[in-house]
C-alpha cells in the first residue's frame, strides 16, 4: 500500500524543526522570518501553523488518486508505488492547472522567476528509496510527525485514539478524504479547525472528469456517423433533385 | 504596415489602437523580464486569471461561429447561409489564433508550448483540449484556404482542398463539439471550490450550448462591423435566420441552466445577497434580454437592433466564462483577484489585433461572397462529386 506520513497535532509543540529539516533537504534558505510565514510557498514546502490552542502542518497529502496527476496535460506528476507523488520539472509547461485543481491547495509556483517551476513536498522520495524516513519525521523531537507504512500508521493512529479517547477527535483525516491520502492527520479538534478542507467527497476527484472524458471516443465516433449521415442525406436529396430537373437527363442515360 | 492593415480612417481610433499596442508591448516586456509575478496579480492562492478566463475560455467560445456555420452550410446543406460562412470562419480563426498567443504568454515556460504533442496524459481534460484546438486550427486553415487560393488564383490547390472539404468540415464539427464542452469539463474537478451557481456536472453541456450562442452572436457582430466600417453588404435576411436560431438556443440554454439549478436544489442560493448572486443575475440578464428581443421579428428585421442584441449575448457569454474561471472561485480560494495592468493591456492588445487583422482580411480576401459566381460553378460540380 505504500508509505505515508502521520501528523499528530496533539503531540506537536510548534518547534518548527520539520520546517528547518525540510528547507535543508531542498537546499532552501531558512531563518526566523521565513519560519514566521505560516503558508507554504515556493521557498517553504511545509509550514507549521498556529491555530488557536493547536498546531497544524501544511504539506502535500500524497493522494492515492491525485488530482494533480490527473489534470496535468503533459503528465509531469506521478504517483509512485512507494507512496510519494512526485513532479518532473522538465515536462512542466507552467499551465498551473494542478494548482487550481488540487483540493488541498498544495502545489505552489515560483512566481518571480523567469523560468518558474511548480514546487511541492515529494515526501523525500530519494530518502524513502534509500530506506530512510522523511526529513521532517527524522527531525521531529516529539513524534508528532511519523513516517512509515501507511497501513501501520493507520493502525497506530487508531490505537492512539482508542487509548486516549478524551484527547482525540475520533477520526483519522486522510483515510477516506478525496479517495484516501498517504498523509494522515490526527487532531484534538474537528479537522476544519486545523485548516483542512472537510467538504471533499470521499470519492477521488479525478473520477469526476474521467466519467466525462472517457466518453470522448464514443462522442467522436457517434458524432462522425451522425454528421456523415446528415451530410449524405442532404446532399443526396440535392443530387436527386438536380438529376430529376436536368433536361439532359434522357441523353445522359 | 499602415497600408497593409488599412487602419481606420478616423485619427482618434488610430491613436487609440497604437496606444493600446504600446501598452501591450510594455506589458509583454514586464511579463518576460519580471515573470508572471511581476506582470500579473496571480498568486499561489489564485493561479488562473484574466488570460485563462478571458483569452482562453472566452476566446475559444467566441470562435464557435466557425463550426456552427460550417455545419449549417456543408453538413445540413443550407446553402443560403454560404455568404456568411467565411466571416464565421475568419472570426473562429482569429479567436483561436489569438487564444494560442495568449496561452503562450500565460504559461510559465512559453518555449515548452509544444510539449503536449509528445508528452501525453489522456486522463487530463486540458490534454484533450490542447489536441482538439491544435487539430481544429489546422481544420480552420483548410476551411479558409479557398479564400486565399481564390485571391491569388491557385486553382490547383483549390480543387484539391474542395475534394477533401466534406470530411474536413465534419472533423472540424466533431473537434469543436469535443473541446467546447471540455472547456467546461476543466472545472468538473473543483466541486468544492466553484460556487454552486456555476458548478454542475452539466458544465460540459452548458459550455457547448453557450459556445454555439456566442459563435452565432459573433457572426452577427462581425457582419455588422464589416458593414459599418467597410461598407460591405449586410445580408439581413440571413442574419435574421441566424438570430432566430440564436433566440431558440438561448431559450434552451437558459432552460437547461434553471432546470439544473432547481434539480441540484441551489435555486435558493440566488436569493442570497452576495457578489456572486449579482454577477449571476447580470450574466442571465445579458443572455435573457436579447433572447426575448430576438423572438420578435420587428427586432430581427432591424440591423441596428440585431447588433445590440448580439453585443449583449457576447457580453453575457464572456461574463459567464469569467464567472466560472474567476469570480465563482474567489470566495472558496479566499482571495480577490483583479488583473494587473500588463494583463489588461496584453488582453486589450490581442483584441485590437483581432479587429485589425479581421479588417485587413475583409478588405483583401474574398470573405464576402455577394454576386455568387462560384455558387453557380459548384452547383455543376456537386452532383458529379456525390
Amino acid at each position: 500500500m505504500g508509505l505515508g506520513i502521520l501528523y499528530d497535532s496533539t503531540l506537536c509543540v510548534g518547534c518548527r524543526e520539520c520546517e528547518k529539516a525540510c528547507a535543508a533537504r531542498w537546499k532552501l534558505p531558512y531563518n526566523d522570518k521565513i519560519g514566521a510565514e505560516e503558508q507554504i510557498s515556493a521557498h517553504k514546502l511545509t509550514a507549521v501553523q498556529s491555530r488557536g490552542d493547536h498546531f497544524s502542518r501544511r504539506l502535500c497529502m500524497h493522494c492515492d488518486e491525485p488530482t494533480c496527476v490527473s489534470v496535468c496535460l503533459v503528465g509531469a506528476f506521478q504517483k509512485t508505488a512507494l507512496g510519494p507523488v512526485i513532479y518532473n520539472q522538465d515536462k512542466c509547461i507552467g499551465c498551473r492547472y494542478c494548482m487550481l485543481a488540487c483540493p488541498f491547495k498544495v502545489p505552489v509556483y515560483e512566481w518571480s522567476s523567469r523560468l518558474p517551476r511548480v514546487r511541492k513536498c515529494d515526501m523525500c522520495f530519494d530518502r524513502l528509496r534509500a530506506g530512510k524516513p522523511t526529513a521532517c519525521a527524522e527531525a521531529c523531537p516529539t513524534g508528532a510527525t511519523a513516517c512509515g507504512e501507511r497501513n501501520q500508521l493507520i493502525a497506530e493512529a487508531k490505537k492512539r485514539i482508542a487509548e486516549k479517547p478524551d484527547q482525540y477527535f475520533p477520526r483519522i483525516y486522510g483515510v477516506e478524504e478525496a479517495g484516501g491520502t498517504s498523509t494522515l492527520f490526527l487532531s484534538a479538534v474537528p479537522f476544519e479547525q486545523l485548516g483542512l478542507p472537510v467538504n471533499l467527497p470521499n470519492a477521488a476527484l479525478p473520477k469526476l472528469t474521467w466519467q466525462v472524458l472517457s466518453r470522448t471516443p464514443d462522442v467522436a465516433s457517434l458524432a462522425g456517423v451522425l454528421l456523415g449521415g446528415i451530410y449524405w442525406i442532404t446532399h443526396r436529396r440535392e443530387a436527386v433533385a438536380a438529376a430529376e430537373s436536368d433536361p439532359l437527363r434522357e441523353r445522359k442515360q | 504596415m499602415r497600408k497593409l492593415l488599412e487602419l481606420p480612417q478616423t485619427k482618434f481610433w488610430r491613436i487609440v489602437f497604437f496606444l493600446i499596442l504600446l501598452g501591450g508591448a510594455a506589458g509583454l516586456y514586464v511579463r518576460f523580464m519580471y515573470g508572471l509575478g511581476g506582470a500579473t496579480n496571480l498568486s499561489d492562492a489564485f493561479p488562473w486569471g484574466l488570460w485563462k478566463g478571458f483569452n482562453v475560455l472566452a476566446g475559444i467560445g467566441l470562435g464557435a461561429g466557425g463550426f456552427t456555420v460550417a455545419a449549417t452550410v456543408h453538413v445540413f446543406n443550407l446553402k443560403r447561409y454560404r455568404p456568411i460562412l467565411r466571416i464565421a470562419l475568419m472570426t473562429a480563426f482569429l479567436g483561436y489564433s489569438l487564444m494560442a498567443v495568449a496561452l503562450t504568454i500565460d504559461i510559465g515556460r512559453p518555449y515548452r508550448i509544444w510539449h503536449p504533442i509528445f508528452m501525453w496524459n489522456e486522463h487530463s481534460v486540458l490534454f484533450e483540449v490542447a489536441w482538439c484546438v491544435m487539430l481544429y486550427l489546422t481544420v480552420l486553415s483548410l476551411e479558409l484556404a479557398p479564400a486565399v487560393c481564390e485571391r491569388f488564383g491557385w486553382q490547383k490547390i483549390l480543387t484539391w482542398i474542395r475534394a477533401i472539404s466534406a470530411p474536413v468540415v465534419i472533423v472540424g464539427v466533431i473537434l469543436s463539439t469535443l473541446h467546447q464542452s471540455s472547456l467546461g469539463s476543466l472545472f468538473l474537478i473543483v466541486p468544492e471550490k466553484l460556487y454552486p451557481l456555476w458548478y454542475t456536472p452539466l458544465l460540459p453541456v452548458l459550455f457547448f450550448i453557450s459556445a454555439v450562442c456566442a459563435g452565432l452572436a459573433m457572426v452577427i457582430f462581425a457582419s455588422w462591423q464589416s458593414h459599418r466600417a467597410l461598407g460591405k453588404q449586410l445580408a439581413v435576411p440571413l442574419l435574421d435566420g441566424l438570430a432566430r436560431v440564436l433566440a431558440v438556443i438561448l431559450l434552451f440554454y437558459l432552460s437547461v441552466r434553471f432546470v439544473d439549478l432547481s434539480r441540484r436544489d441551489v435555486l435558493g442560493v440566488v436569493l442570497l445577497n452576495r457578489r456572486e448572486t449579482w454577477l449571476f443575475l447580470l450574466e442571465i440578464a445579458l443572455l435573457g434580454i436579447p433572447m426575448l428581443l430576438l423572438f420578435q421579428s420587428r427586432i430581427r428585421g432591424s440591423a441596428h437592433a440585431l447588433y445590440i442584441c448580439s453585443l449583449m449575448v457576447l457580453f453575457g457569454f464572456v461574463a459567464n466564462r469569467l464567472n466560472v474561471a474567476i469570480t465563482g472561485l474567489e470566495s472558496s480560494l479566499g482571495t480577490h483577484y483583479l488583473p494587473k495592468w500588463p494583463e489588461l493591456m496584453i488582453t486589450l492588445s490581442l483584441v485590437s489585433v483581432g479587429f485589425a487583422v479581421f479588417r485587413a482580411a475583409a478588405l483583401h480576401l474574398p470573405l464576402f461572397i455577394e454576386g455568387e459566381p462560384q455558387l453557380e460553378a459548384e452547383k455543376e460540380l456537386e452532383p458529379v462529386s456525390v
